[in-house]
């Protein structure tokens, strides 16, 4: 078991849902992406992902794609994120994991970039574009890096598809709760129930479920249900919206006993 | 998946993993049709009856006596209905999707030349059609969005990234992923995941397939050249692959060399030395991107030929030396366009001017007996405003002032709104 998967596992002795949130380094500003990871660690959530942003976000919906090319515009670049992630990783507490396309890796390299992950103490990553079939070098060298590849499962993936991509993944599993692109409206309601059985019957790995995640009462409805929440779009709206200040409040709301 | 879909490094399948299904079935159904006969000789039915083929070669003597080198021969492919080449492989994937039983196809266009053949084969088969186009590509291809709405189609202009085909794509993509169960994407080009790339080639085979033919027949001998512009590769692809075979034959690809060399300039991703390998829209190629591999802006005077990326299959063919890559600019494209309209009267689109370009370069310092073949892959009729705007033509302009007047003074109303 490696460290991310043990990390969660200890956390769920304690929870019965833990909770993942999203960010797009850069976006409006590295200022303010840090000051939106302090409040989101403040607030109690267990694990973050961060999203070095790319110019060609396929499978990301309206509100992360905007984030993604303002932050390029803005003069994101990807060493820069990775200097950001470096100062969130040394500054904070919880377990960081990368979320970004494949693009950004094979530019600079996968060897080189799953080297920089480690020195800099992220732990794990998803790669919305790169299936198990495409990604082997990565998969290899992420995990003698000790870091998580982290796959998805869907409700169109079947048995075998789960079991290939279980197999590919350490830390966790994220399971997206419908089909579509990040940031849609989703349907919280039994019919959920099959899928994420599905998912559990195909592997040990804790499983995270995301896409459309916004309200206390959708965090509520998949406890017992998942080991933990992701919460993406939602959070870059309150912000929008709100400002970076509202974010605390908007992630304690969710959190609150 | 059964297939890696590569092209030595070149291609593959980098999707999300929702539309791992999709592609399965995609490749089960492309693969099926493929090993039956009976599902080509029904394509070439349907494109015998329903478009113009097989459409002819026609010897450019005018021409070919102006640069006193080698004899033009000219592909036709701008006597197909909807005047290009794009409506091959429309009607191929048409077929498919009936086959596969889906009800609505979506595709993404540039030029507007795809999405338009995309609308004519939904009204045709009956399918529900969503058309995804760059919001700049929309303003500079007006006739073709209008077209588009008249076929029933739902024309989406997209206003992300660059507002180009690239982002038309990626809006495509995130219909698909949402629609797949009933739902086709028409890719329009020789690009994107396995099994596109070689699926679209297949239908385009057909122009080469028929050109070599007529070679035989018409000149008594192939080709010593044959030239097609490259935007995404597929009219390319289609007329090359008549000539795989023939190793005397040489291959030449011409892409979009806008303003010249330099990123942001042009779309010429293998004749220039600015693009570099990269993964992006599900398939590695060579990308005009930086060094982060964040894909850059590109410019040319023809909206279908102004891409990022460019096919895996010429990529490799780039690689491997089989086909030449050379760009032509925004400047010499026009001048090539005028020549052949005044010399021939045809009126090759501006995308297809990129191949005369070349063709013209070479053809005069080649010998009389050596013949060279252009595919004229579309029709300009759809750029009639850019070529007018080109050629800044004043009766033009006249005659777009008196109709805006006589629409301002009938519909008071419309002439501040906008969009699309
Ligand atoms: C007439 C014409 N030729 C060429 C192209 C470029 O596409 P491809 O490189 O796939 O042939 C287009 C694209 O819209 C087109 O409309």
């Amino acid at each position: 078991m490696n460290k991310l998967e043990q990390y969660i596992r200890q956390q769920r002795e304690q929870k019965e849902l833990l909770l993942m949130t999203h960010i797009v380094l850069g976006y409006p500003s590295y200022d303010d992406s840090m000051r939106v990871v302090e409040s989101m660690v403040e607030a109690g959530v267990d694990l973050m992902e961060l999203q070095i942003p790319f110019s060609e976000p396929m499978a990301d919906g309206p509100v992360i794609l905007h984030a993604n090319s303002e932050a390029i515009r803005a003069g994101a670049t990807v060493d820069g994120c990775l200097e950001m992630a470096e100062k969130i990783t040394a500054q904070f507490d919880i377990p960081f994991v990368f979320m970004t396309y494949y693009n950004i890796l094979f530019s600079q390299g996968v060897m080189p970039f799953v080297e920089n992950m480690q020195r800099i103490g992220i732990q794990g990553a998803i790669i919305p574009d790169l299936p198990p079939e495409e990604g082997r070098d990565y998969i290899a060298a992420m995990r003698t890096h000790g870091l998580s590849p982290i796959h998805i499962f869907t409700p169109n993936s079947s048995p075998q598809r789960m079991q290939t991509l279980a197999e590919n993944s350490d830390g966790f599993v994220y399971t997206v709760a419908r089909k579509g692109v990040t940031g849609k409206e989703t349907q919280f309601s039994a019919e959920l129930d099959g899928y994420l059985a599905d998912c559990r019957a195909a592997t040990d790995l804790p499983l995270a479920l995301g896409f459309g995640v916004k309200t206390r009462a959708d965090f509520d409805f998949i406890r017992g249900k998942a080991d933990m929440a992701v919460i993406g779009s939602e959070t870059i709206k309150v912000m929008e919206q709100g400002g970076v200040a509202a974010v605390k409040p908007f992630i304690a709301g969710i959190l609150r006993e | 998946m059964k297939h890696s879909g590569y092209f030595n490094q070149f291609g593959g399948a980098f999707i999300p993993e929702i539309l791992v299904p999709t592609f399965d079935q995609l490749e089960a159904a492309y693969l099926e049709a493929k090993a039956d006969p009976a599902f080509w000789a029904e394509y070439k039915q349907l494109m015998s009856t329903y478009s113009c083929r097989a459409t002819p070669i026609t010897y450019a003597e005018n021409l070919t006596h102006h640069f006193g080198g080698a004899q033009i021969y000219i592909k036709r492919e701008d006597l197909n209905h909807t005047g290009a080449h794009k409506a091959n492989n429309v009607m191929g994937q048409g077929l498919l999707t009936r086959r596969m039983g889906k009800k609505r196809v979506i595709a993404e266009t540039g030029a507007g030349q795809h999405g338009v053949a995309t609308a004519t084969m939904a009204a045709k088969f009956g399918f529900d059609c969503t058309i995804y186009m760059g919001a700049v590509d929309v303003e500079r291809q007006r006739p073709n969005v209008f077209w588009m709405e008249q076929m029933g189609a739902e024309v989406v202009a997209v206003e992300d990234g660059s507002r180009t085909l690239k982002d038309a794509i990626n809006e495509a993509f995130r219909d698909w992923v949402t629609n797949m169960d009933d739902t086709h994407y028409a890719l329009g080009t020789a690009c994107g995941p396995y099994p596109f790339p070689e699926m679209v080639s297949w239908f385009q085979s057909i122009i080469g397939t028929e050109a070599r033919q007529q070679m035989l027949e018409r000149v008594g001998k192939l080709p010593d050249r044959v030239y097609a512009c490259v935007g995404g590769g597929s009219n390319a692809m289609g007329l090359f692959s008549g000539f795989l075979d023939d190793p005397e034959v040489e291959l030449v690809g011409v892409e979009a060399g806008g303003r010249g060399s330099g990123i942001g300039e042009h779309a010429a991703r293998l004749a220039y030395d600015d693009a570099s390998v990269g993964v992006a829209q599900g398939y590695k190629t060579y990308f005009l991107q930086n060094r982060d591999g964040q894909m850059q802006d590109t410019h040319s005077v023809s909206a279908g030929l102004d891409y990022v990326g460019v096919s895996p299959i010429l990529a490799d063919m780039h690689e491997t030396g089989r086909a030449r890559f050379e760009a032509a600019t925004d400047a010499e494209v026009v001048e090539a366009m005028k020549l052949t309209v005044q010399k021939e009267g045809l009126i090759p689109a501006l995308e297809s001017s990129h191949a005369f370009v070349q063709a013209f370069k070479d053809a005069a310092d080649m010998h009389s007996d050596q013949v060279i073949l252009i595919n004229q892959s579309g029709r300009a009729d759809k750029d009639i405003f850019t070529v007018a705007d080109a050629i800044d033509d004043p009766k033009w302009k006249q005659f777009i002032i008196a109709k805006a007047d006589e629409y301002k003074k009938a519909n008071p109303e419309l002439a501040i709104a906008g969009g699309v």
